[in-house]
Protein backbone atom coordinates (compact mmCIF):
# COMPACT_ATOMS: atom_id res chain seq x y z
CA UNK A 1 0.00 0.00 0.00
CA UNK A 2 2.34 2.29 -0.74
CA UNK A 3 1.60 5.75 -1.65
CA UNK A 4 3.62 8.85 -3.66
CA UNK A 5 3.23 12.50 -3.25
CA UNK A 6 4.66 14.27 -6.72
CA UNK A 7 4.98 17.67 -6.35
CA UNK A 8 1.67 18.78 -4.66
CA UNK A 9 0.81 22.17 -4.11
CA UNK A 10 -2.44 23.40 -2.60
CA UNK A 11 -3.80 26.94 -2.26
CA UNK A 12 -7.48 27.54 -0.50
CA UNK A 13 -9.49 29.92 -1.62
CA UNK A 14 -7.50 31.09 -4.78
CA UNK A 15 -7.10 34.38 -5.84
CA UNK A 16 -9.13 35.68 -2.95
CA UNK A 17 -8.55 38.01 0.13
CA UNK A 18 -8.56 34.77 2.27
CA UNK A 19 -6.06 33.04 -0.08
CA UNK A 20 -3.32 30.59 1.47
CA UNK A 21 -0.56 28.66 -0.29
CA UNK A 22 -1.41 25.37 2.55
CA UNK A 23 0.77 23.16 0.75
CA UNK A 24 4.17 23.52 -1.07
CA UNK A 25 5.40 21.16 -3.02
CA UNK A 26 5.42 18.13 -1.07
CA UNK A 27 6.91 15.50 -2.03
CA UNK A 28 6.64 11.92 -0.34
CA UNK A 29 6.80 8.39 -0.73
CA UNK A 30 5.05 5.98 2.62
CA UNK A 31 5.97 2.91 1.75
CA UNK A 32 3.94 -0.38 3.26
CA UNK A 33 3.95 -0.85 6.58
CA UNK A 34 5.54 2.00 8.18
CA UNK A 35 4.42 3.78 11.47
CA UNK A 36 4.91 7.09 10.26
CA UNK A 37 4.62 10.39 13.00
CA UNK A 38 3.82 13.81 10.78
CA UNK A 39 4.25 16.73 13.13
CA UNK A 40 3.42 20.44 12.81
CA UNK A 41 2.13 23.00 14.74
CA UNK A 42 -1.08 24.47 13.99
CA UNK A 43 -1.58 25.47 10.03
CA UNK A 44 1.34 24.00 9.40
CA UNK A 45 -0.38 22.17 6.35
CA UNK A 46 -0.77 18.34 8.12
CA UNK A 47 -4.46 18.24 8.01
CA UNK A 48 -4.54 19.28 4.36
CA UNK A 49 -1.75 16.93 3.81
CA UNK A 50 -3.62 14.07 5.42
CA UNK A 51 -6.75 14.95 3.44
CA UNK A 52 -5.27 14.39 0.05
CA UNK A 53 -4.05 11.40 0.98
CA UNK A 54 -7.67 9.63 0.08
CA UNK A 55 -9.00 12.21 -2.12
CA UNK A 56 -11.02 14.50 0.32
CA UNK A 57 -9.06 17.45 -1.14
CA UNK A 58 -7.52 17.68 -4.59
CA UNK A 59 -4.20 19.48 -5.01
CA UNK A 60 -4.08 22.15 -6.80
CA UNK A 61 -0.85 20.82 -8.73
CA UNK A 62 0.62 17.77 -8.52
CA UNK A 63 0.10 13.71 -8.54
CA UNK A 64 -0.36 11.34 -6.14
CA UNK A 65 0.82 7.99 -6.90
CA UNK A 66 -1.67 5.04 -5.05
CA UNK A 67 0.21 1.65 -5.54
CA UNK A 68 1.70 3.54 -8.79
CA UNK A 69 -1.88 4.66 -10.07
CA UNK A 70 -2.36 7.80 -10.37
CA UNK A 71 -6.13 8.81 -7.90
CA UNK A 72 -6.45 12.04 -10.67
CA UNK A 73 -6.33 9.58 -13.69
CA UNK A 74 -9.28 8.78 -15.48
CA UNK A 75 -10.45 5.41 -14.50
CA UNK A 76 -9.68 5.69 -10.56
CA UNK A 77 -12.39 5.24 -8.26
CA UNK A 78 -12.24 7.07 -5.15
CA UNK A 79 -14.37 5.64 -3.42
CA UNK A 80 -12.02 2.45 -3.69
CA UNK A 81 -9.48 4.08 -3.02
CA UNK A 82 -11.66 5.54 0.79
CA UNK A 83 -11.90 2.05 1.55
CA UNK A 84 -8.68 1.84 1.58
CA UNK A 85 -7.17 4.40 3.20
CA UNK A 86 -8.81 5.17 6.70
CA UNK A 87 -8.67 8.49 7.77
CA UNK A 88 -10.07 9.62 11.42
CA UNK A 89 -10.68 13.12 11.48
CA UNK A 90 -10.14 15.48 14.84
CA UNK A 91 -12.44 15.17 17.35
CA UNK A 92 -14.09 12.03 15.60
CA UNK A 93 -16.70 11.67 17.67
CA UNK A 94 -18.24 14.33 16.16
CA UNK A 95 -19.56 12.42 13.54
CA UNK A 96 -21.33 9.67 15.48
CA UNK A 97 -24.94 9.90 14.42
CA UNK A 98 -26.36 6.59 15.27
CA UNK A 99 -28.90 5.29 17.84
CA UNK A 100 -26.41 2.50 18.88
CA UNK A 101 -22.46 1.96 18.68
CA UNK A 102 -22.67 -1.31 16.80
CA UNK A 103 -24.86 0.76 14.08
CA UNK A 104 -22.73 3.44 14.05
CA UNK A 105 -19.85 1.36 13.18
CA UNK A 106 -21.73 -0.54 10.82
CA UNK A 107 -21.90 2.39 8.54
CA UNK A 108 -18.68 2.26 6.64
CA UNK A 109 -18.80 -1.49 5.83
CA UNK A 110 -22.13 -0.98 4.93
CA UNK A 111 -21.20 2.18 2.81
CA UNK A 112 -18.54 -0.14 0.96
CA UNK A 113 -21.79 -2.61 0.00
CA UNK A 114 -21.35 -5.13 2.78
CA UNK A 115 -24.62 -6.86 3.83
CA UNK A 116 -25.95 -6.68 7.47
CA UNK A 117 -24.66 -9.29 8.87
CA UNK A 118 -20.71 -9.04 7.16
CA UNK A 119 -20.79 -5.41 8.44
CA UNK A 120 -22.03 -6.45 11.93
CA UNK A 121 -19.14 -8.89 12.12
CA UNK A 122 -16.51 -6.30 10.89
CA UNK A 123 -17.53 -3.21 13.58
CA UNK A 124 -17.82 -6.07 16.49
CA UNK A 125 -14.28 -7.16 15.52
CA UNK A 126 -13.43 -3.31 15.21
CA UNK A 127 -14.67 -2.95 18.55
CA UNK A 128 -12.75 -5.72 20.27
CA UNK A 129 -9.93 -3.65 18.23
CA UNK A 130 -10.17 -1.00 20.65
CA UNK A 131 -10.59 -2.08 23.86
CA UNK A 132 -14.61 -1.47 23.82
CA UNK A 133 -16.37 -4.26 25.24
CA UNK A 134 -19.63 -6.32 24.09
CA UNK A 135 -21.71 -4.66 26.59
CA UNK A 136 -21.38 -1.31 25.21
CA UNK A 137 -22.55 -2.34 21.49
CA UNK A 138 -26.30 -1.78 21.76
CA UNK A 139 -25.64 1.91 24.04
CA UNK A 140 -26.29 4.98 22.74
CA UNK A 141 -23.23 6.54 21.59
CA UNK A 142 -24.28 9.69 23.59
CA UNK A 143 -23.88 8.30 26.66
CA UNK A 144 -20.83 7.03 26.57
CA UNK A 145 -17.29 9.04 28.06
CA UNK A 146 -15.03 11.20 25.46
CA UNK A 147 -12.29 8.68 25.47
CA UNK A 148 -15.02 5.86 25.07
CA UNK A 149 -16.96 8.04 22.20
CA UNK A 150 -13.70 8.40 20.61
CA UNK A 151 -12.72 4.86 19.88
CA UNK A 152 -16.16 4.05 18.84
CA UNK A 153 -15.54 6.90 16.09
CA UNK A 154 -11.92 4.81 15.53
CA UNK A 155 -13.25 1.65 15.23
CA UNK A 156 -15.94 3.30 12.86
CA UNK A 157 -13.28 3.68 10.53
CA UNK A 158 -11.42 0.42 11.38
CA UNK A 159 -14.20 -1.84 10.50
CA UNK A 160 -13.91 -0.55 6.93
CA UNK A 161 -10.68 -2.36 7.33
CA UNK A 162 -8.18 0.40 5.43
CA UNK A 163 -4.96 -1.23 3.98
CA UNK A 164 -3.31 2.27 5.80
CA UNK A 165 -4.82 4.52 8.38
CA UNK A 166 -3.87 8.15 9.20
CA UNK A 167 -5.72 9.32 12.31
CA UNK A 168 -5.50 13.14 12.60
CA UNK A 169 -4.64 14.41 16.20
CA UNK A 170 -6.16 10.91 17.47
CA UNK A 171 -5.50 12.03 21.16
CA UNK A 172 -6.25 15.59 21.27
CA UNK A 173 -8.24 16.47 24.31
CA UNK A 174 -7.68 13.31 25.95
CA UNK A 175 -6.48 13.00 29.44
CA UNK A 176 -2.84 10.65 30.04
CA UNK A 177 -4.22 7.96 30.19
CA UNK A 178 -7.19 7.86 27.84
CA UNK A 179 -3.93 9.00 25.06
CA UNK A 180 -1.64 6.30 26.09
CA UNK A 181 -4.64 3.84 25.92
CA UNK A 182 -5.28 4.55 22.36
CA UNK A 183 -2.01 4.83 21.43
CA UNK A 184 -1.06 1.67 22.38
CA UNK A 185 -4.17 -0.05 20.91
CA UNK A 186 -2.90 2.01 17.48
CA UNK A 187 0.50 0.47 17.53
CA UNK A 188 -0.42 -2.95 18.46
CA UNK A 189 -3.18 -3.04 15.45
CA UNK A 190 -0.06 -1.97 13.19
CA UNK A 191 1.83 -4.45 15.03
CA UNK A 192 -0.70 -7.23 14.50
CA UNK A 193 -2.31 -6.30 11.08
CA UNK A 194 1.10 -4.81 9.38
CA UNK A 195 -1.28 -1.79 7.75
CA UNK A 196 0.04 1.40 7.09
CA UNK A 197 -0.18 4.27 10.31
CA UNK A 198 0.40 8.12 9.67
CA UNK A 199 -0.21 9.49 13.09
CA UNK A 200 -0.82 13.36 13.27
CA UNK A 201 0.32 15.17 16.03
CA UNK A 202 2.21 18.28 17.02
CA UNK A 203 3.55 16.50 20.41
CA UNK A 204 7.14 14.64 19.86
CA UNK A 205 6.91 13.34 23.44
CA UNK A 206 3.45 11.56 21.99
CA UNK A 207 5.11 10.10 18.70
CA UNK A 208 8.77 9.51 19.62
CA UNK A 209 7.98 6.38 21.07
CA UNK A 210 6.07 4.80 18.05
CA UNK A 211 7.06 5.23 15.16
CA UNK A 212 9.45 4.36 12.47
CA UNK A 213 10.08 7.40 10.85
CA UNK A 214 8.94 11.57 11.49
CA UNK A 215 7.68 13.95 9.16
CA UNK A 216 7.87 17.54 10.55
CA UNK A 217 6.13 19.89 8.46
CA UNK A 218 6.10 23.85 8.59
CA UNK A 219 4.39 26.29 6.86
CA UNK A 220 3.23 24.09 3.65
CA UNK A 221 6.41 22.63 3.68
CA UNK A 222 8.36 19.21 4.62
CA UNK A 223 11.35 20.44 6.87
CA UNK A 224 12.57 17.38 8.16
CA UNK A 225 12.07 13.80 7.44
CA UNK A 226 14.17 10.51 8.78
CA UNK A 227 13.64 8.17 11.99
CA UNK A 228 12.77 9.68 15.14
CA UNK A 229 16.17 9.78 16.69
CA UNK A 230 17.79 11.79 13.58
CA UNK A 231 14.89 14.41 13.41
CA UNK A 232 15.31 15.17 17.14
CA UNK A 233 19.35 15.78 16.44
CA UNK A 234 17.56 18.87 15.15
CA UNK A 235 16.23 20.27 18.27
CA UNK A 236 17.46 23.67 17.77
CA UNK A 237 15.72 24.07 14.53
CA UNK A 238 12.53 22.53 15.95
CA UNK A 239 12.15 24.47 18.60
CA UNK A 240 12.27 27.59 16.22
CA UNK A 241 9.54 26.78 14.25
CA UNK A 242 7.57 26.19 17.55
CA UNK A 243 7.86 22.28 18.36
CA UNK A 244 9.95 20.94 21.04
CA UNK A 245 11.85 17.62 20.83
CA UNK A 246 11.02 14.81 23.98
CA UNK A 247 12.26 15.96 27.06
CA UNK A 248 14.97 12.97 27.01
CA UNK A 249 16.84 14.69 24.53
CA UNK A 250 17.32 18.10 26.16
CA UNK A 251 18.43 16.24 29.09
CA UNK A 252 21.23 14.07 27.07
CA UNK A 253 22.06 17.17 25.03
CA UNK A 254 22.86 18.92 28.68
CA UNK A 255 24.43 16.02 30.17
CA UNK A 256 26.42 15.56 26.72
CA UNK A 257 27.47 19.66 27.16
CA UNK A 258 28.53 19.11 31.18
CA UNK A 259 31.04 16.16 29.22
CA UNK A 260 29.42 12.96 30.23
CA UNK A 261 29.75 10.90 26.63
CA UNK A 262 26.29 9.99 26.72
CA UNK A 263 24.38 8.96 23.52
CA UNK A 264 22.15 11.85 22.60
CA UNK A 265 19.74 9.64 20.36
CA UNK A 266 17.90 7.80 23.51
CA UNK A 267 14.35 9.73 23.40
CA UNK A 268 12.65 7.56 26.33
CA UNK A 269 12.86 7.63 29.91
CA UNK A 270 14.42 4.14 29.03
CA UNK A 271 16.50 4.44 26.57
CA UNK A 272 18.05 7.51 28.65
CA UNK A 273 18.24 5.44 31.64
CA UNK A 274 19.87 2.58 29.63
CA UNK A 275 22.42 5.20 27.86
CA UNK A 276 23.03 7.10 30.97
CA UNK A 277 24.13 3.17 32.68
CA UNK A 278 25.99 2.48 29.63
CA UNK A 279 28.05 5.76 30.52
CA UNK A 280 28.54 4.83 33.79
CA UNK A 281 30.23 1.69 33.38
CA UNK A 282 31.91 2.51 30.78
CA UNK A 283 33.61 5.14 33.16
CA UNK A 284 34.47 2.57 35.58
CA UNK A 285 36.26 0.57 33.47
CA UNK B 1 -17.38 22.54 -0.89
CA UNK B 2 -20.08 24.55 -0.10
CA UNK B 3 -18.21 28.07 0.56
CA UNK B 4 -20.30 29.54 -2.33
CA UNK B 5 -22.50 31.64 -0.24
CA UNK B 6 -21.50 34.62 0.04
CA UNK B 7 -24.37 36.48 1.91
CA UNK B 8 -23.36 37.24 5.17
CA UNK B 9 -19.48 37.00 4.63
CA UNK B 10 -17.35 39.57 5.89
CA UNK B 11 -14.77 40.89 3.23
CA UNK B 12 -11.94 42.14 4.80
CA UNK B 13 -10.36 45.19 2.40
CA UNK B 14 -9.53 48.83 2.95
CA UNK B 15 -12.05 50.95 1.32
CA UNK B 16 -14.49 54.08 1.95
CA UNK B 17 -17.32 51.96 1.90
CA UNK B 18 -15.56 49.38 4.76
CA UNK B 19 -14.82 52.66 6.67
CA UNK B 20 -18.60 53.91 6.78
CA UNK B 21 -20.95 53.70 9.63
CA UNK B 22 -22.75 50.32 9.51
CA UNK B 23 -25.80 52.84 10.06
CA UNK B 24 -25.08 54.72 6.67
CA UNK B 25 -25.01 51.28 4.70
CA UNK B 26 -27.78 50.00 6.55
CA UNK B 27 -30.07 53.60 5.08
CA UNK B 28 -28.53 53.12 1.72
CA UNK B 29 -29.37 49.79 1.45
CA UNK B 30 -32.78 49.77 2.37
CA UNK B 31 -32.76 53.18 0.13
CA UNK B 32 -31.21 51.22 -2.96
CA UNK B 33 -34.04 48.59 -2.53
CA UNK B 34 -36.59 51.32 -2.83
CA UNK B 35 -35.44 52.93 -5.61
CA UNK B 36 -35.42 49.69 -7.24
CA UNK B 37 -39.33 49.23 -6.99
CA UNK B 38 -39.75 53.29 -8.24
CA UNK B 39 -38.04 52.58 -11.43
CA UNK B 40 -40.30 51.93 -14.13
CA UNK B 41 -38.46 52.39 -17.25
CA UNK B 42 -35.06 52.20 -18.32
CA UNK B 43 -33.61 55.58 -17.50
CA UNK B 44 -34.51 54.70 -14.48
CA UNK B 45 -32.20 51.26 -14.16
CA UNK B 46 -29.26 53.31 -16.00
CA UNK B 47 -29.64 55.49 -12.83
CA UNK B 48 -29.71 52.60 -10.28
CA UNK B 49 -26.86 50.61 -12.87
CA UNK B 50 -24.58 53.47 -12.20
CA UNK B 51 -24.81 53.42 -8.28
CA UNK B 52 -24.21 49.91 -8.30
CA UNK B 53 -21.62 49.98 -10.23
CA UNK B 54 -20.21 52.82 -8.42
CA UNK B 55 -20.24 51.46 -4.80
CA UNK B 56 -19.02 48.18 -6.33
CA UNK B 57 -15.69 50.23 -7.74
CA UNK B 58 -15.65 52.06 -4.45
CA UNK B 59 -15.77 49.05 -2.18
CA UNK B 60 -12.70 46.97 -3.50
CA UNK B 61 -14.41 43.97 -3.46
CA UNK B 62 -13.68 41.62 -6.22
CA UNK B 63 -16.60 41.50 -8.79
CA UNK B 64 -16.57 38.09 -9.23
CA UNK B 65 -16.97 37.53 -5.37
CA UNK B 66 -20.31 39.51 -5.09
CA UNK B 67 -21.54 37.34 -8.30
CA UNK B 68 -20.83 34.29 -6.45
CA UNK B 69 -24.05 35.16 -4.23
CA UNK B 70 -26.09 34.89 -7.28
CA UNK B 71 -25.42 31.69 -7.49
CA UNK B 72 -27.76 30.51 -4.55
CA UNK B 73 -30.72 32.52 -5.57
CA UNK B 74 -30.45 30.89 -9.39
CA UNK B 75 -33.64 29.13 -9.21
CA UNK B 76 -35.83 31.70 -8.11
CA UNK B 77 -34.63 33.82 -10.67
CA UNK B 78 -35.01 31.42 -13.63
CA UNK B 79 -38.93 30.93 -12.23
CA UNK B 80 -39.63 34.71 -11.98
CA UNK B 81 -38.36 35.10 -15.56
CA UNK B 82 -39.95 32.15 -16.67
CA UNK B 83 -43.61 32.98 -15.15
CA UNK B 84 -43.46 36.57 -16.17
CA UNK B 85 -42.25 35.47 -19.86
CA UNK B 86 -45.67 33.80 -20.34
CA UNK B 87 -47.63 34.69 -18.20
CA UNK B 88 -47.83 38.52 -18.53
CA UNK B 89 -50.64 39.85 -20.85
CA UNK B 90 -49.62 42.33 -23.85
CA UNK B 91 -50.36 44.19 -26.52
CA UNK B 92 -48.09 42.56 -29.30
CA UNK B 93 -47.84 38.43 -29.88
CA UNK B 94 -43.92 37.97 -30.17
CA UNK B 95 -43.97 34.00 -29.88
CA UNK B 96 -46.96 31.68 -29.91
CA UNK B 97 -47.36 27.53 -29.30
CA UNK B 98 -50.46 26.50 -27.74
CA UNK B 99 -51.57 28.12 -24.75
CA UNK B 100 -47.95 29.62 -24.61
CA UNK B 101 -47.54 33.11 -25.98
CA UNK B 102 -44.88 35.56 -25.31
CA UNK B 103 -45.89 39.13 -25.30
CA UNK B 104 -43.74 42.66 -25.70
CA UNK B 105 -44.88 43.67 -22.35
CA UNK B 106 -44.07 40.14 -20.88
CA UNK B 107 -40.31 40.41 -21.97
CA UNK B 108 -40.28 43.75 -20.73
CA UNK B 109 -41.56 42.65 -16.93
CA UNK B 110 -39.13 39.79 -16.91
CA UNK B 111 -36.05 41.35 -17.97
CA UNK B 112 -36.54 44.74 -15.27
CA UNK B 113 -37.36 41.68 -12.71
CA UNK B 114 -34.55 40.20 -12.89
CA UNK B 115 -32.48 43.00 -13.25
CA UNK B 116 -33.95 43.93 -10.19
CA UNK B 117 -33.53 40.76 -8.33
CA UNK B 118 -29.56 40.61 -8.95
CA UNK B 119 -29.48 44.49 -7.82
CA UNK B 120 -31.36 43.49 -5.00
CA UNK B 121 -29.10 41.07 -3.83
CA UNK B 122 -25.74 42.88 -5.25
CA UNK B 123 -27.05 45.77 -3.07
CA UNK B 124 -27.04 43.80 -0.30
CA UNK B 125 -24.41 41.60 -0.71
CA UNK B 126 -21.93 44.76 -0.82
CA UNK B 127 -23.34 45.68 2.68
CA UNK B 128 -22.71 42.46 4.10
CA UNK B 129 -19.55 41.95 2.14
CA UNK B 130 -17.97 45.55 3.63
CA UNK B 131 -18.81 45.43 7.21
CA UNK B 132 -18.50 42.75 10.00
CA UNK B 133 -21.49 41.19 11.44
CA UNK B 134 -20.66 43.05 14.66
CA UNK B 135 -20.61 46.28 13.33
CA UNK B 136 -24.35 45.52 11.56
CA UNK B 137 -25.43 44.27 14.09
CA UNK B 138 -24.22 47.47 16.52
CA UNK B 139 -25.74 49.81 13.47
CA UNK B 140 -29.28 48.08 13.20
CA UNK B 141 -29.54 47.94 17.00
CA UNK B 142 -28.87 51.85 17.41
CA UNK B 143 -30.90 52.67 14.16
CA UNK B 144 -33.92 51.00 16.04
CA UNK B 145 -33.24 52.31 19.49
CA UNK B 146 -36.55 54.65 19.29
CA UNK B 147 -38.65 51.63 19.13
CA UNK B 148 -36.98 50.63 22.87
CA UNK B 149 -39.94 53.26 24.46
CA UNK B 150 -42.80 50.80 23.12
CA UNK B 151 -41.32 47.94 24.28
CA UNK B 152 -39.47 45.86 21.65
CA UNK B 153 -36.53 44.30 23.09
CA UNK B 154 -34.04 45.70 20.42
CA UNK B 155 -31.16 44.69 22.10
CA UNK B 156 -32.22 41.32 22.49
CA UNK B 157 -32.83 41.06 18.87
CA UNK B 158 -29.65 42.56 17.52
CA UNK B 159 -27.87 40.54 19.70
CA UNK B 160 -29.97 37.33 18.69
CA UNK B 161 -28.99 38.36 15.22
CA UNK B 162 -25.52 39.05 15.52
CA UNK B 163 -24.98 35.35 17.08
CA UNK B 164 -26.83 34.20 14.24
CA UNK B 165 -24.76 35.87 11.55
CA UNK B 166 -21.79 35.31 13.52
CA UNK B 167 -22.37 31.27 13.21
CA UNK B 168 -23.01 30.89 9.60
CA UNK B 169 -19.54 30.56 8.92
CA UNK B 170 -18.73 28.29 11.88
CA UNK B 171 -21.95 25.89 10.70
CA UNK B 172 -20.86 25.32 7.19
CA UNK B 173 -17.39 25.10 8.27
CA UNK B 174 -18.58 21.89 10.61
CA UNK B 175 -20.96 21.01 8.07
CA UNK B 176 -17.73 20.90 5.39
CA UNK B 177 -16.19 18.57 8.43
CA UNK B 178 -18.60 16.41 8.99
CA UNK B 179 -19.17 15.61 5.47
CA UNK B 180 -15.92 14.87 4.88
CA UNK B 181 -16.11 12.42 7.45
CA UNK B 182 -18.37 10.88 6.28
CA UNK B 183 -17.23 10.69 2.99
CA UNK B 184 -14.30 9.45 4.41
CA UNK B 185 -16.18 6.43 5.68
CA UNK B 186 -18.17 5.63 2.47
CA UNK B 187 -21.15 8.23 2.72
CA UNK B 188 -22.52 9.12 -0.32
CA UNK B 189 -24.04 12.41 -1.11
CA UNK B 190 -24.38 12.76 -4.68
CA UNK B 191 -26.14 9.95 -6.45
CA UNK B 192 -29.19 8.52 -5.91
CA UNK B 193 -32.82 9.04 -6.44
CA UNK B 194 -34.23 11.98 -3.81
CA UNK B 195 -35.49 9.25 -1.20
CA UNK B 196 -31.89 8.51 -1.26
CA UNK B 197 -29.90 11.44 -0.93
CA UNK B 198 -32.40 12.50 2.17
CA UNK B 199 -31.97 9.11 3.54
CA UNK B 200 -27.96 10.18 3.20
CA UNK B 201 -28.34 13.50 5.07
CA UNK B 202 -28.87 11.75 8.15
CA UNK B 203 -25.78 11.12 8.55
CA UNK B 204 -24.51 14.79 8.23
CA UNK B 205 -27.63 16.25 10.00
CA UNK B 206 -27.46 14.27 13.22
CA UNK B 207 -24.23 15.69 14.29
CA UNK B 208 -25.01 18.86 12.80
CA UNK B 209 -27.51 19.56 15.58
CA UNK B 210 -25.67 18.00 17.80
CA UNK B 211 -23.18 20.10 17.57
CA UNK B 212 -25.36 23.51 16.57
CA UNK B 213 -26.70 22.45 20.76
CA UNK B 214 -23.75 21.98 22.06
CA UNK B 215 -21.86 25.20 20.34
CA UNK B 216 -25.38 27.21 21.88
CA UNK B 217 -24.60 25.46 25.31
CA UNK B 218 -21.09 26.35 25.76
CA UNK B 219 -21.75 29.98 24.48
CA UNK B 220 -24.89 30.61 26.59
CA UNK B 221 -21.96 29.59 29.75
CA UNK B 222 -19.99 31.57 28.68
CA UNK B 223 -22.16 34.58 28.51
CA UNK B 224 -23.20 33.93 31.46
CA UNK B 225 -19.57 33.47 33.08
CA UNK B 226 -19.07 37.10 32.03
CA UNK B 227 -22.26 38.43 33.57
CA UNK B 228 -23.98 39.18 30.69
CA UNK B 229 -28.15 40.10 31.40
CA UNK B 230 -29.57 41.73 28.94
CA UNK B 231 -28.93 45.62 27.20
CA UNK B 232 -29.79 47.40 30.60
CA UNK B 233 -26.95 49.40 31.17
CA UNK B 234 -24.84 48.05 29.12
CA UNK B 235 -21.85 50.37 27.46
CA UNK B 236 -20.22 49.92 24.04
CA UNK B 237 -16.04 49.87 23.57
CA UNK B 238 -16.63 51.72 20.35
CA UNK B 239 -20.40 53.66 19.98
CA UNK B 240 -20.67 54.24 17.22
CA UNK B 241 -20.51 58.83 15.56
CA UNK B 242 -21.41 60.03 12.84
CA UNK B 243 -17.85 62.16 10.79
CA UNK B 244 -18.30 64.27 7.83
CA UNK B 245 -17.75 61.23 5.10
CA UNK B 246 -21.27 59.39 6.73
CA UNK B 247 -22.93 62.96 6.30
CA UNK B 248 -21.27 63.12 2.76
CA UNK B 249 -22.73 59.48 2.04
CA UNK B 250 -26.30 60.22 3.48
CA UNK B 251 -26.94 63.43 1.18
CA UNK B 252 -25.46 61.16 -1.64
CA UNK B 253 -28.30 58.91 -0.93
CA UNK B 254 -31.14 60.38 -0.83
CA UNK B 255 -30.05 62.64 -3.71
CA UNK B 256 -30.05 59.55 -5.44
CA UNK B 257 -33.96 58.52 -4.15
CA UNK B 258 -35.19 62.08 -5.04
CA UNK B 259 -32.98 61.69 -9.12
CA UNK B 260 -34.50 58.18 -9.53
CA UNK B 261 -38.00 59.42 -8.40
CA UNK B 262 -37.53 62.39 -10.90
CA UNK B 263 -36.33 60.46 -13.52
CA UNK B 264 -39.38 57.92 -13.38
CA UNK B 265 -41.78 60.49 -12.87
CA UNK B 266 -40.21 62.12 -15.94
CA UNK B 267 -39.82 59.21 -17.78
CA UNK B 268 -43.72 58.46 -17.48
CA UNK B 269 -45.13 61.66 -18.48
CA UNK B 270 -42.53 61.36 -21.48
CA UNK B 271 -44.64 57.94 -22.53
CA UNK B 272 -48.58 58.93 -21.78
CA UNK B 273 -47.35 61.82 -23.81
CA UNK B 274 -45.86 60.87 -27.07
CA UNK B 275 -46.23 56.91 -27.12
CA UNK B 276 -49.53 56.34 -25.38
CA UNK B 277 -49.26 52.38 -25.96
Amino acid sequence: MSIKIKDVNYTYAENTAYEIHALKDINLEIPDGQFVGLIGHTGSGKSTLVQHLNGLMKATSGRIYFNGRDIYGENFSMKELRSKVGLVFQYPEHQLFEIDVLSDVCFGPKNLGFSREEAEEKAKAALRMVGMGEEHDKSSPFELSGGQKRRVAIAGVLAMEPEMLILDEPTAGLDPKGRDEILDQIERLQKERGITVVLVSHSMEDVARYVDRIIVMNQGQVRFDGVPAEVFRHYKELEAIGLAAPQMTYVMQELKEKGADVDTDATTIEEAADAILHWLKKGQR
Amino acid sequence: MIRDITLGQYYPAKSIIHQLDPRVKLVTTMVYIVSLFVAKGILGYVLATFFLAMTVKLSKVPFRYITKGLKAIMMILLITVVFNLFLVDGDIVLWRFGFLRITDKGVKTAVFMAIRLIYLIIGSSIMTLTTTPNDLTDGLEKLLGPLKKIHVPVHEIAMMMSIALRFIPILLEETDKIMKAQIARGADFETGNLIQKARAMVPLLVPLFISAFRRANDLAMAMEARCYHGGDGRTKMKPLHYVSRDRMAYGLVWGYLLAMIGITWAERLYVTAFWPL
